[in-house]
């Protein structure tokens, strides 16, 4: 079994003055390369600690991570810092862009990190394509519509081709039709890339469209509800059989209206 | 990355809160103006002093009696003898010329204009010695020594006190101390001296001045003796020299001497550590300025930093290592802080000018010298203000949580 995330007892506690949060205790799971998965819970369940752990933006208290393979909970900052670059796309709820500057330079900015100094422009304008915006390569964030700021987003996502994209509440900020839109968009690079999806979302919509649900309650996992085994197996195979190009213009079409 | 990126990003983000980045900018530009202007007019004192110094004549040596700095009993006085023997190119080959010289005030006349001016008994030789010129008229020659003749050559000062002008004086009679004497000569203008002018005087023939006008108690003395030699290399020589004669001639083989030999090097070494004194005085307190300028710098960074957390939040989140962040805001610091030495050295520049030109309206003597040494150590210290004052705010910037910085509202 291919596992591109291997997660075994993490722990968090966060002292905070004399008091100690235990957010997450002692949470295990496996997530399957090209998987979509949602991780839902209800406010101070650990649900955003679980994210900043699986992007590598923090390091658990105890317990051990590995992404690709490799054993992320044990890095150094700065090593933290190429795990995000090159093995994590995120995308966040309230967009996260740059205002000042054009989206085709939002989209290359992980590629500046990366070390990668020539076709930045090409690889930004090939990744806007995919996420149907290639009309909107020099428009600056306050020129497009949330939904295409999203895109935007996504575009910057996945541009240095991760391995898992952490989408943090992506529709939280869009109206249900755009959200969708965006969600769209998601499942249907999940399934022409085979980049493993990971989705923290308080939606049911929104859940009910992944392969599986990681249910958090109190620091762990909440095994009450675990009956989508099957779901995921036929999202798996839906990637395999899918070689279609992205409809980029279809979908840009829905992101507009 | 490279650094066109990093600087053109630092740019951007600069650009994007003009009024911010400019008045920011405008502490570094007022500091660094100021240290320019300051170092500039610091410049131009020390050229105008040290070229009214050099006006005085080259390789020149005044050999006063006495000692500056130890009283001694009796010193005996200079007389003609002493000067002839410092003349004398066997005991003072480094010798070129010696012009004794009496030394004194007095009241000059002409019509109902009088003024009081120094006045000098000299030889011919004295013209040549101080570099002086007659801008129209005669110099006194050894007739005029020998005839005690009552002539005189005004310095253009005194022309102008006297006559309201500078031409056609020659053969007017003017009183001195109340008696007549004829205008031989004008001297030229040699521009007032930052340490008193050196037009405003009157010379007279040695003799007349002897037996007439500055009266000492025995009759070959002397009150300063102006020796000019071969050369500027030779002067340590002469002054070895002139030493040795008047050691003998004075009966003061040890101990100390009861006379000074002083060189014009000495008087440029004493105003050049004048000034160089006020131009360090005047630079350090622009260069407070630049200082606070700094502080300045650090302050808006820091706010910088607060405002934009979430964006380096996202930036780490992206794969922004520490040194990635910190080179980010550092440039942004280095850029302000270069962007305001620039405009400080043309507003320095400019100030500089601005005093040039008043000093100009004003007859003064004074150009303030915009230096390249001023101009680097401008733009080095305010980049350094700027790398120094920015390390602080880069470094919480670069220190920050990404997971904190993500959440910052």
């Amino acid at each position: 079994m291919d596992n591109v995330i291997e997660v075994r007892d993490i722990t968090k506690v966060y002292t905070m003055g004399e008091v100690e949060v235990h957010a997450l205790r002692g949470v295990s799971f496996n997530i399957e390369r090209g998987e979509v998965v949602s991780i839902m819970g209800p406010s101070g369940s650990g649900k955003s600690t679980l994210m900043n752990m699986l992007g590598a933006l923090d390091r658990p208290t105890a317990g051990e991570y590995y992404l690709d393979g490799e054993l992320v909970s044990s890095l150094t900052d700065d090593q933290l810092a190429r795990i995000r670059n090159k093995k994590v796309g995120f995308v966040f709820q309230s967009f996260n862009l740059l205002s000042r500057v054009s989206s085709l330079v939002n989209v290359a900015l992980p590629l500046r990190y990366a070390g990668i100094t020539s076709g930045r422009r090409d690889l930004a304008r090939e990744a806007l394509e995919a996420v149907g915006l290639g009309d909107r390569v020099t428009h600056k964030p306050y020129e497009l519509s949330g939904g295409q700021q999203q895109r935007v987003a996504v575009a910057r996502a996945i541009i240095n081709d991760p391995s898992i994209i952490m989408a943090d509440e992506p529709t939280g900020n869009l109206d249900s039709k755009v959200g969708q839109e965006i969600m769209d968009l998601l499942l249907l690079l999940n399934k022409e890339r085979g980049t493993t999806l990971i989705i923290v979302t308080h939606d049911p919509n929104i859940a009910a469209q992944t392969g599986r649900v990681i249910r958090l309650l109190d620091g762990s996992l909440d095994l009450s509800d675990n009956g989508n085994k099957s779901n995921a197996k036929k999202n798996i195979n839906a990637k395999k059989q899918t070689t279609a190009k992205i409809d980029a213009k279809k979908t840009k079409k829905g992101g507009e209206k | 990355m490279n650094l066109a990126q990093t600087f053109l990003e630092a740019l951007e983000s600069l650009n994007g809160n003009k009024l911010r980045s400019g008045l920011t900018v405008l502490g570094i530009v007022i500091g660094v103006a100021a240290v320019i202007a300051m170092l500039s007019v610091g410049r131009g004192a020390e050229e105008s002093i040290t070229g009214s110094i050099s006006g005085i004549g080259t390789n020149l040596l005044f050999v006063f009696r006495g000692d500056f700095s130890e009283t001694i009993r009796n010193p005996k006085p200079l007389t003609l003898g002493d000067a002839q023997a410092i003349g004398d190119p066997f005991q003072a080959p480094s010798v070129a010329a010696v012009a004794p010289a009496l030394q004194g005030n007095a009241e000059v006349a002409f019509g109902g204009e009088r003024t009081t001016t120094q006045i000098i008994g000299a030889t011919p030789e004295y013209f040549s010695v101080r570099n002086y010129l007659v801008a129209e008229g005669d110099y006194i020659t050894e007739e005029h020594i020998l005839g005690r003749a009552s002539v005189v050559v005004l310095g253009p000062d005194v022309a102008d006190k006297l006559f309201d002008r500078r031409n056609g004086i020659t053969g007017e009679t003017v009183r001195i101390e109340g008696q007549p004497f004829r205008v031989l000569g004008v001297l030229e203008s040699k521009g007032g001296g930052s340490f008193g002018s050196q037009d405003d005087l009157i010379i007279v023939p040695f003799s007349t001045a002897q037996a007439r006008l500055i009266r000492r108690s025995s009759n070959d003395r002397v009150d300063i003796i102006l020796v000019q030699t071969v050369d500027a290399e030779s002067v340590d020589l002469a002054v070895e020299e002139i030493s040795q004669i008047l050691r003998t001639r004075h009966r003061t083989p040890i101990g100390a001497d009861d006379f000074t030999v002083f060189s014009q090097r000495d008087l440029l070494t004493t105003f050049e550590s004048i000034t160089g004194i006020l131009t360090i005085f005047l630079g350090g307190i622009a260069a407070i300025s630049l200082l606070v300028g700094g502080i300045g710098i650090m302050n808006i960074m820091l706010v910088s930093v607060t405002e934009r957390t979430r964006e380096i939040g996202l930036r780490k989140a992206l794969g922004a290592r520490k040194r990635d962040i910190l080179i980010q805001f550092l440039t942004e610091s280095s850029l302000l802080s270069l962007i305001g030495g620039i405009i400080g050295i043309a507003f320095g520049w400019f100030i500089a000018y601005v005093v040039g030109q008043i000093a100009a309206a004003t007859n003064t003597d004074f150009t303030p010298v915009v230096g390249t040494d001023a101009i680097l150590l401008a733009t080095l210290f305010s980049a350094a203000v700027g790398l120094f004052f920015g390390i602080y705010p880069a470094s919480r910037a670069a220190n920050l949580e990404p997971v904190e910085a993500l959440r910052y509202e």
